[in-house]
């Protein structure tokens, strides 16, 4: 069964904004709002502090005090993180073995190809049963 | 014994049957980390390596305290804490491989 993330276009351009300005750096930050059934809705992305600084061009670890503060906030909305989201600087928006290899199961990982001139495309995976991650589509 | 609410990340509500709040009673972290993998079978292997330590992916707050490198799982607990558990989020692309002009990724 595919599943499917539903992003509002004002949660696309945020992300855009974002990853642009981080460029040539990655960006990242966690995704709330709820899911039922095979669906996921995106209520709101949130930004988060990049905490890997010596490799920022392709690596990525978010802030877990920003984490924290995204899940309480999300606790006091009636809503829940139900993904990541971080950016590939001049690469695909295809996950990597790093990504694979230190990826949650449960959650929607999008992510942004971005090159200078902004985002090229975004994708949203999600870890299966064999831990390999699997394209979810994106509305 | 002090009664303790371990938050629950998303990624490990699926031990919990859901929960995202799990109240127990314990005078330590460790002690109620433990009594949350007697009441959530598998759940505390996700949390704690084999010597009984935080998993290099997690981290562990108390009232919004990191507790790595301060006294760790034997912080005593007063009783009204939150301990979070919170994943370790982490990534990023590959280190080489083709870039995206080469690949043709769609606009």
């Amino acid at each position: 069964m595919t599943r499917v993330l539903c992003l509002p276009d004002e949660q696309r351009r945020r992300l855009a904004g974002w990853a642009k300005a981080a460029y040539p750096h990655e960006a990242c930050g966690v995704l709330l709002g709820a899911s039922q059934g095979d669906e996921t809705r995106v209520a709101e992305a949130r930004s988060a502090r990049n905490i890997v600084t010596e490799r920022a061009r392709d690596r990525y670890e978010i802030d877990p005090e920003d984490y924290l503060a995204a899940e309480s906030e999300a606790a006091s909305r009636g809503v829940e993180v139900v993904g990541i989201w971080h950016t590939h600087p001049d690469h695909p928006a295809r996950p990597s073995s790093t990504d694979r290899e230190k990826a949650w199961g449960g959650w929607s990982y999008l992510i942004l190809a971005v090159t200078r001139e902004g985002v090229t495309d975004l994708r949203s995976w999600r870890l299966d049963g064999e831990r390999d991650f699997q394209e979810e589509v994106l509305k | 014994m002090s009664q303790v609410v371990i938050r629950i990340p998303t990624p490990l509500r699926s031990y919990t049957g859901g929960a995202d709040e799990v109240v127990v009673q314990a005078a330590t972290v460790r002690e109620a980390l433990a009594r949350l993998g007697e009441r959530y079978e598998g759940i505390l292997e996700r949390v704690v390596d084999q010597r009984g330590e935080p998993r290099q992916f997690v981290n562990l707050f108390l009232d919004g305290r990191n507790l790595r490198g301060a006294e760790g799982l034997d912080t005593a607990l007063d009783g009204g804490e939150v301990l979070a558990i919170v994943p370790a989020v982490a990534g990023g692309r590959d280190e080489t491989g083709t870039t995206l002009p080469e690949l043709g990724v769609r606009k």
